[in-house]
């Protein structure tokens, strides 16, 4: 029988990673002078599949290598090896190396087997020359390889056989495959009927089996009932000739090669995706349920307007009743379209515990490196969100992170001299806002040194000698590039370092970053995220002939201007008073490169937004609809453009922008009013802002 | 045809079982881990268990030791599912009352010719 083994891998490959996943966590978990023999027990178990199904799949450096972390694993399991820091790292590594073998066996890709050997060579050493192999084929069936023209056998089972599920008429039957079997059963031993006890076996048989077979070939007839019979084998000739070959163990250890090779392919679909990516997801089979139930839903509505569609064909008369009942059938219509869609972009929806369970492994890796003590402290990892943001939202949470323990805490030294205790602790929580993720990663370090940040500002023209640097300007400085190169402030605050990219990544992805930090107390990072990459709330706004989006999030209120509470300042910038706070206008007309026909504010409507904790009135003609709008990406199909997050295709057929507030905001704090994006018939390229390329 | 239960943790061992006997004509359910095998087992008949040894909430071991108690199980064979680094597992599956083993990693010719050898 021939089976594609290849069919069984992505599965394989799936469960590995999942598997390897557990022992990193339990790793990380296992206390090492207290050990939790549940915890070995589980971890013990990831290692043992992982190597059942690499040696059955055919990926047998994946499974030697596994063989000897399970080892390792096994002698703590006994007890008969303790669980040392040491031992817990060099298995932390092995995990990491099987990720590694199998990544590059998932993705046709490389191993670096020069990492391999020498994690392979730790682990070697460790376990130290005498246990390095088990004797595990140790053989029963020594000197049993020689053949003869006919065997004897005696065969006594004894009383208590059957009770392992072994019937001696399948022994009987193999012997007879083997050769041609004479059986005569000896029933002396058989008991009066009032004493027979039908579940002990007391028959016992003289075989004579003739033929070229070897002895090893007869004993493994009764492999499984070595110890529950007496077995008694001779040779039929005289002689038996003794054959030098090594005893077949493999023949009966079952041992043989698996199918497939090291080199195999993975299945088609795996090979297709991209590396390191994931390419299914796991689903809450109540998700899909829901799904199902809707999708049966919609058939129904859509027969029902069927059926009122030919009614109207038959009788040609418009009945207003019916009208009535089309209407209520197109709401409904209505209404399950928008919890489908609702109930579909919820399977892509991942705790973001998917994120959060890299973290502990990373704090424990950097608190060794660095000589710190920390403790991480996780809340709100079953905060579900988008897959894609998901996926993007990884980096720049580790580079967040590493900057807490690597410029954030200090070293216990310094947090005794302060008064805090030894171990730092880092924070990371997730929540639910709005329609968006908040994700905050905070310590109890030393916070930002203001001094060094303040003198770099001074230096750098942004405030004078004696202004006070607000929260404000910190973070306009830590997240601006260049601002932090080492011989800056990294080397004691350093947040700086590649911040910029961490808020340019964030900022992709729509949403900000923010910093809190008071100095010797700690610092936080609020992460803002949308959640979801595919759709968004709208706001419908005309400026000129063509439509524009703003994202419902980000609208305070809508007003009509009245000219008394317009201020210009310093020539063209306008501001608007609100209350009690000044907020600048902006002139949609002019940010889009159109022609403004009525430049007299009076009376015009003006959308107030918020974005990035600043706020603005956005002059447009008219607010259209409120409706949910999908999201097309103006990077994959154009190119990213500052002060726009994307378009969507509305009902008619156009195309409509949608609005990023934030961007838009900041290019006019940056003075870059007189250079708009470009309007959406003709993208002017010069209009491009420098850092959006 | 004969039914036979295949317990396994991991989901691409119970597939690859599972295929390949359901392949060779047999009837075969699937258990993740010796808990499930055993309520399944008390509410079905099957001709033969194919047991994995290690697995959560229970091993392997005991659900044999557990079955053997049911009558309906008490002759039936038990094949358990060892690795070449434990001889002794076997042995200990032995006395909890396994028929035999299937030792892993293994091919679905070796899983055929050992289910064979016990369901004939």
């Amino acid at each position: 029988m021939s089976i594609d083994m290849r069919q069984f891998h992505q599965t394989f490959f799936e469960e590995s990673f999942e598997g390897l996943d557990i022992m990193e966590t339990e790793l990380l978990n296992l206390d090492v002078g207290a050990t939790d023999i549940d915890v070995i027990n589980t971890i013990f178990r990831a290692a043992h599949s992982i190597k059942g199904g690499s040696g059955t799949f055919g990926f047998n450096n994946v499974a030697e290598f596994t063989h000897v972390a399970e080892t390792l694993l096994d002698e703590m399991r006994d007890g008969t090896r303790a669980v040392t820091q040491n031992a817990v790292s060099i298995l932390l590594k092995s995990v990491d190396i099987i990720r590694g073998m199998l990544t590059a066996l998932r993705d046709d890709g490389e191993m670096d087997a020069a990492q391999v050997a020498e994690v392979k060579a730790e682990l070697d050493a460790l376990l130290g020359s005498d246990s390095i192999e088990t004797d595990h084929s140790s053989n029963e069936t020594a000197g049993a390889a020689a053949t003869s023209s006919g065997w004897k056998i005696k065969f006594t089972p004894h009383a208590e056989m059957l009770r392992t599920g072994n019937d001696p008429v399948r022994m009987l039957r193999a012997l007879a495959e083997l050769g041609e079997l004479d059986v005569k059963a000896d029933i002396s031993k058989l008991p009066g009927f009032s004493e027979l006890n039908p579940e002990d076996s007391f028959l016992s048989w003289d075989l004579t089996l003739s033929g070229e077979i070897s002895e090893a070939d007869v004993r493994e007839v009764f492999e499984w009932v070595d110890d529950e019979c007496d077995l008694d084998i001779t040779a039929l000739a005289a002689e038996a000739k003794a054959v030098s070959t090594e005893s077949p163990a493999s023949n009966t250890e079952h041992t043989a090669e698996p199918a497939g090779t090291d080199k195999a392919p993975a299945t088609r679909s795996a090979k297709t995706a991209k590396a390191g990516e994931t390419t299914s997801i796991r689903v809450d089979i109540d998700k899909v349920d829901e799904i199902i139930n809707l999708v049966g839903e919609l058939v129904i509505t859509q027969s029902m307007l069927g059926q009122m569609g030919s009614d109207f064909e038959e009788t040609q008369v418009i009945d207003t009743n019916k009208l009535e009942k089309l209407r209520e059938g197109l709401g409904q219509l209505e209404r399950n379209t928008r919890e489908l869609q609702e109930s579909v972009m919820r399977i892509r929806m991942l705790p973001i515990s998917f994120v959060f369970s890299r973290m502990p492994r990373l704090i424990h890796d950097l608190s060794s490196k660095l000589d710190k003590k920390v403790d991480l402290v996780i809340s709100g990892e079953q905060t579900e969100l988008d897959k894609t943001v998901m996926e993007k939202i990884g980096d720049p949470m580790v580079h967040l992170v590493r900057n807490a323990l690597d410029h954030g805490l200090e070293s216990p030294e310094q947090r005794v001299a302060a008064g805090k205790p030894e171990t730092g602790t880092v924070n990371l929580n997730a929540y639910h806002q709005g329609g968006n993720i908040v994700i905050e990663i905070s310590d109890d370090g030393a916070g930002l040194n203001r001094k060094k940040i303040q003198t770099k500002a001074i230096e750098r023209g942004v405030i004078g000698p004696d202004d006070h640097l607000s929260d404000e300007m910190i973070q306009d400085m830590i997240f601006h590039p260049g601002f932090s190169t080492a011989d800056q402030v990294s080397d004691v605050s350093g947040r700086g370092v590649g911040m910029d990219v961490v808020r340019k990544n964030i900022k992709a992805l729509g949403g900000n970053v923010e910093v809190k930090s008071e100095e010797g107390i700690g610092s936080q990072f609020t992460i803002r995220l949308p959640l979801t990459l595919a759709i968004l709330d709208g706001q419908l706004v005309r400026v000129g002939d063509d439509t524009y989006v703003f994202p419902l999030i980000s609208i305070i209120e809508s007003i009509q201007v009245k000219t008394e509470q317009v201020n210009a300042v310093a020539g063209k910038a306008e501001l608007y008073k609100l209350r009690n706070e000044y907020i600048p206008i902006i002139r949609a007309h002019r940010v889009f490169g159109m022609p403004e026909e009525n430049k007299d504010l009076a009376g015009r409507l003006m959308v107030v937004v918020e974005g990035d904790g600043h706020r603005a009135g956005v002059i447009v003609d008219d607010l259209l609809a409120q409706q949910q709008v999908v999201i097309k990406s103006l990077e994959t199909n154009y190119r990213r453009i500052e002060g726009l997050s994307g378009a969507t295709i509305l009902g008619d057929g156009t195309v409509a922008l949608i609005l990023d507030i934030a961007g838009l905001i900041s290019m006019f704090r940056e003075g870059n009013y007189d250079s708009p994006p470009p309007s959406p018939k003709k993208p002017d390229v010069s209009a491009v802002n420098s850092e959006a390329a | 045809m004969a039914s036979i239960l295949a317990v396994d943790d991991s989901a691409s061992m119970r597939q690859m079982v599972s295929f390949t006997l359901k392949g060779a004509g047999y009837d075969v359910t699937e258990a993740k881990d010796g808990q499930e095998a055993l309520n399944i087992a008390k509410s079905n008949k099957f001709n033969l268990v194919i047991t994995d040894v290690n697995m959560p909430n229970m091993d392997g071991i005991t659900l044999t030791k557990e079955l053997r108690t049911l009558p309906a199980y008490k002759f039936i064979p038990i094949l358990t599912l060892t690795t070449e680094s434990s001889s002794e597992k076997k042995m200990a599956g032995k006395q909890a009352g396994a028929t035999g083993w299937i030792v892993k990693p293994f091919n679905p010719d070796q899983l055929l010719a050992t289910v064979k050898k016990v369901l004939g």
